[in-house]
């Protein structure tokens, strides 16, 4: 295993960092005794609105096979389904469609 | 409460179980990690180094492109900053949800709050089941080990899978995380949060570029919800 200086000096770093994003939004808000409703509804949509910004750009990107399996995948999850579920009937819909229609 | 020492192997337990499906979602970061780490001339021992440190897939994958191309160090730091600036917005939010486990447990756990990882304690907690440590050791210990692995063995039989878009393994990771956003449809202002995180990291990606859709994205989703007018923006938590 070779290891370079500044490579590890960069990872150090970058976990550093990433550490403190992780305690720094708790240790920041617990200063506040009460928290404004509208501060409390903009972190109740902080998990839908990152997690959006995951598929957004890559269901924009995607093929028919790729539109198809989130379009498939999302029916399932509205419709309660577990995530396995959810996993197996996009990943079907994907693999079917990138390999027997091909597109 | 969880009192005894079977109980606690319970919750153990069942926050591996919640691991579970989220493994799978690892195991292309594994398979991307050696490819990228290979051809920008990372060695195995700093991309394991990457993850076991950082323990942010997303950023990482931005770490190793940038360590190949010259980059100044500060600039790399910078990117995998900004890639994983959403935390404090999970840190804010589960934060004061576990603040009964004290504080080195919380400075312990907060360490492995990945995406997941927040998505399911957030999950829980609006089912109304309390989010123990020992629940949340035992999902986050398990993808944390998981993880380590994938990506060691993801560099060592790197160059084995020619073709991963063959399998699939590549569009995982949006299908889980939109699962997961579904997950959170009952809750308050979600279509308007989730209409406006779309449109707003589509636009980032087109324009800017990755990695800044992620936060550019989110804030557009948090802006709506904070602006947005308040009927019962509080009472519903699930």
């Amino acid at each position: 295993m070779t290891m370079d200086n500044a490579t590890i000096w960069t990872i150090l770093a970058g976990a550093v960092l990433t550490y403190l994003t992780r305690v720094g939004g708790h240790l920041v808000l617990s200063r506040f005794e009460r928290i404004h409703p509208r501060i409390e509804a903009g972190l109740d949509a902080v998990p839908a609105a990152v997690l959006t910004t995951i598929v957004a750009p890559a269901a924009f990107n995607g093929g028919i096979a790729e539109l198809s399996a989130l379009a498939v995948a999302g029916i399932a999850a509205w419709r309660g389904m577990g995530m396995f579920g959810v996993f197996f009937a996009g990943g079907a819909v994907l693999l079917a469609l990138r390999h027997w229609v091909g597109v | 409460m969880v009192d005894n020492v079977e109980n606690r192997w319970r919750e153990f337990a069942a926050g591996a179980k919640t691991a579970l499906p989220v493994v799978t979602t690892i195991l292309p970061f594994g398979i991307l990690f050696g490819a990228l780490a290979i051809s920008n001339g990372v060695s195995v021992g700093e991309t394991v180094l990457l993850s076991a440190l950082i323990f942010a897939g997303a950023s990482q994958m931005v770490g190793l492109e940038l360590f190949g191309q010259n980059v100044a160090p500060w600039l790399i730091v910078l990117s995998i900053f900004a890639v994983n600036f959403r935390h404090v917005l999970y840190s804010a939010a589960i934060g004061r949800k576990i603040t009964h486990w004290g504080p080195a447990k919380m400075a312990f756990g907060l360490f492995f709050l990945t995406d997941p990882q927040f998505a399911e304690a957030e999950k829980r907690h609006a089912a109304g089941i309390p989010v123990t440590f020992v629940w949340y050791c035992g999902m986050a210990l398990s993808l944390y080990v998981t993880f380590v692995l994938l990506t060691w063995a993801g560099v060592v039989f790197g160059l084995l899978i020619s073709n991963p878009q063959s399998l699939g393994l590549d569009f995982l990771v949006p299908i889980y995380f939109l699962a997961l956003v579904m997950a959170f449809r009952t809750r308050s202002l979600w279509f308007p949060v989730v209409a406006a995180s779309s449109i707003a990291s589509i636009l980032a990606y087109e324009t800017i570029g990755s990695p800044w859709h992620v936060s550019l994205g989110a804030i557009a989703g948090v802006v709506v919800a904070v602006i947005a007018p308040q009927k019962q923006a509080s009472n519903d938590h699930g």
